[in-house]
């Protein structure tokens, strides 16, 4: 494993200054920074191969293809995918669960049906659910927390019943940091037939992922939380679900043929990826993961662990300072808290005064600030490259901040 | 420290001027930014087109609290035809400080409820 100052030295915006002072970044949930090997395979392809790709005969449309494919099944390795066949390049996220509830829910869901969700959901899988749900008739619940920011568990059998068509869920909350037993909560959708979709925009970047052992349908994730540029994210989702799913949108790529009486599409994954996709990104993608991959996902989530334990106990000691979430046993690497009568927003531009980023405002999971009866909240969010150091220079920087405050 | 939280910031965001309710107000308006969550309800009492007496309530960063309190107390006594003319500049004048595009917003929720309950304006020219 490499130093901390080794990885460190991999990230050149590291080194830079804000407002003049060395910058600490903390919003790694928003998005990671990218280290030299992901931008220099982005400048390789655009400097030496730059073509279409599943077009030409070229020369270089062939390699920007290989390229392309390869860094697919690099990306399906990752999680420990059976085939690359079941790794699909959406926009983020976002699109990657829009895809599920377009292309799966209003084919299979009726008036009578229920998609479960939970209260620590962010925005991007509960929107599209409702959405879906308005247009199905189909009913949409949702698992509610538990004050330390747990899903209230001991409801679920209550919850997933028969009438439940799909569990969607997050595996780690952006704001809460709660790990959420992912295995177990697939495996109680799947024993009332349900599918089960998983957020893994947390998860996938921060710890090891293995989509078979979690015996996951769908799992969604952002290659630019992961190391990885934006504008890329991808479904993964079991072979023979895909296989009967409809396809998203129409377009170039995504047919076999196209007649003016009606179309074949074509065969997986290429079916759901209509038009050029985002081909520099992609590679970028794949020597992202090969790069987490290097440094090890277990190691990354024990320097997270060390690390998130160690800001909690800080954090704990600044006055007037409530971090929302458990903060005992298994966390992920984000704190959000709250400052007492000062707003997250005045913390926040104080902290990048000093060059610190943070974020504040509701990271786009509003239900969970209705539920402790806030507005917003800021935000630390760690990554491998962070360091204790950073979290000291945090903590002092907050007790400035209430002591700017203080009358 | 930051150049945003000077003093007489800081001093109205703690102490904030006419905060709370009128008795009777003619005008009330609600208002609030869903970037910050900042919430401001402006009231006023209105005489021969004066602003006789204005409170604000309310609850968010303290930009957008202290331009609040300043911005009451600023427009007790003028007349509705004078305040038609604020724009963002006279609230950056009050405020007396630099801001960027983000907080702007916040700095300028107090005028946007005026301008909204007063008049009905709810899109201004030149402000985005
Ligand atoms: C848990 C979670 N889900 C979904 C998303 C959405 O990711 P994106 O904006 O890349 O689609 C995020 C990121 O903000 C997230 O943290």
């Amino acid at each position: 494993m490499k130093s901390l100052e080794q990885i460190r030295a991999d990230f050149p915006i590291l080194q830079r200054q804000v407002h003049g002072r060395p910058l600490v970044y903390l919003d790694n949930a928003a998005t990671s920074q990218k280290p030299l090997p992901v931008l220099q395979a982005m400048e390789t392809y655009y400097r030496q191969t730059n073509a279409n790709v599943h077009r030409g005969v070229h020369t270089l449309s062939e390699e920007a293809t290989a390229q392309y494919e390869a860094a697919r099944s690099r990306i399906a390795r990752f999680i420990n995918a059976a085939s690359a066949k079941e790794i699909i390049f959406t926009r983020n996220t976002t699109e990657a669960i829009n895809l599920v509830a377009y292309s799966w829910g209003l084919d299979h869901l009726r008036p009578g049906d229920e998609v479960l969700i939970t209260q620590m959901e962010h925005h991007s899988n509960i929107v599209p659910w409702q959405l879906i749900c308005q247009r199905t008739g189909a009913t949409l619940r949702y698992v509610p927390l538990s004050p330390e920011g747990r899903l209230r568990l001991d409801l679920l059998d209550t919850l997933l019943t028969e009438r439940t068509k799909l569990f969607a869920f997050v595996a780690m909350s952006n704001v809460l940091g709660t790990i959420n037993p992912v295995a177990e909560l697939v495996a109680a959708a799947h024993r009332v037939g349900a599918l089960a979709l998983v957020d893994g925009a947390q998860s996938v970047p921060h710890m090891p992922v293995d989509v078979q052992a979690l015996g996951a349908d769908f799992l969604a994730f952002s290659s630019h939380k992961m190391c990885g540029p934006t504008g890329l994210g991808v479904l993964y989702g079991r072979r023979e679900l895909l296989e009967r799913m409809s396809p998203f949108q129409g377009g170039g790529d995504m047919i076999r043929e196209v007649r003016l009486e009606g179309s074949r599409w074509n065969a997986l994954p290429w079916k759901f990826e209509a038009g050029t996709p985002a081909i520099a990104e992609a590679i970028g993608l794949g020597a992202a993961v090969d790069y987490l991959a290097g440094l090890g996902m277990e190691n990354v989530r024990e320097h997270e662990r060390t690390l998130v334990r160690y800001a909690v106990d800080r954090l704990s000691q600044v006055e007037g300072l409530r971090i929302l979430g458990p903060t005992n046993g298994e966390r992920g690497g984000v704190v959000a808290f709250t400052l007492e009568g000062i707003h997250p927003h005045d913390v926040a531009a104080i902290l990048d005064a000093e060059g610190i980023a943070v974020r504040a405002g509701h990271h786009c999971a509003q239900p969970i600030h209705d539920f402790y009866g806030i507005v917003a909240s800021a935000r630390a969010s760690f990554y491998f490259y962070n360091t204790p150091g950073e979290v000291d220079c945090l903590a002092a920087a907050l007790e400035r901040v209430q002591h700017v405050f203080a009358a | 420290m930051d150049a945003l939280y000077r003093e007489n910031i800081l001093d109205h965001y703690r102490y904030p001027r006419n905060k709370g309710h009128l008795d009777h107000p003619d005008i009330v308006y609600h208002d609030h930014n869903p970037f910050c969550g900042d919430e401001i309800t402006l009231e006023l009492k209105i005489r021969d087109g004066r602003v006789v007496e204005a409170a604000f309530d309310g609850r968010g960063c303290a930009i957008s609290q202290a331009s609040a309190s300043m911005m009451t107390e600023e427009i007790i006594g003028k007349t509705l035809e004078e305040l038609r003319g604020w724009t963002k500049e006279d609230i950056l004048d009050l405020l007396g400080i630099e801001i960027g595009p983000v907080r702007l917003k916040c700095a300028l929720l107090p005028l946007k409820a005026l301008k909204a309950g007063v008049w009905g304006i709810e899109e201004w020219p030149h402000e985005e």
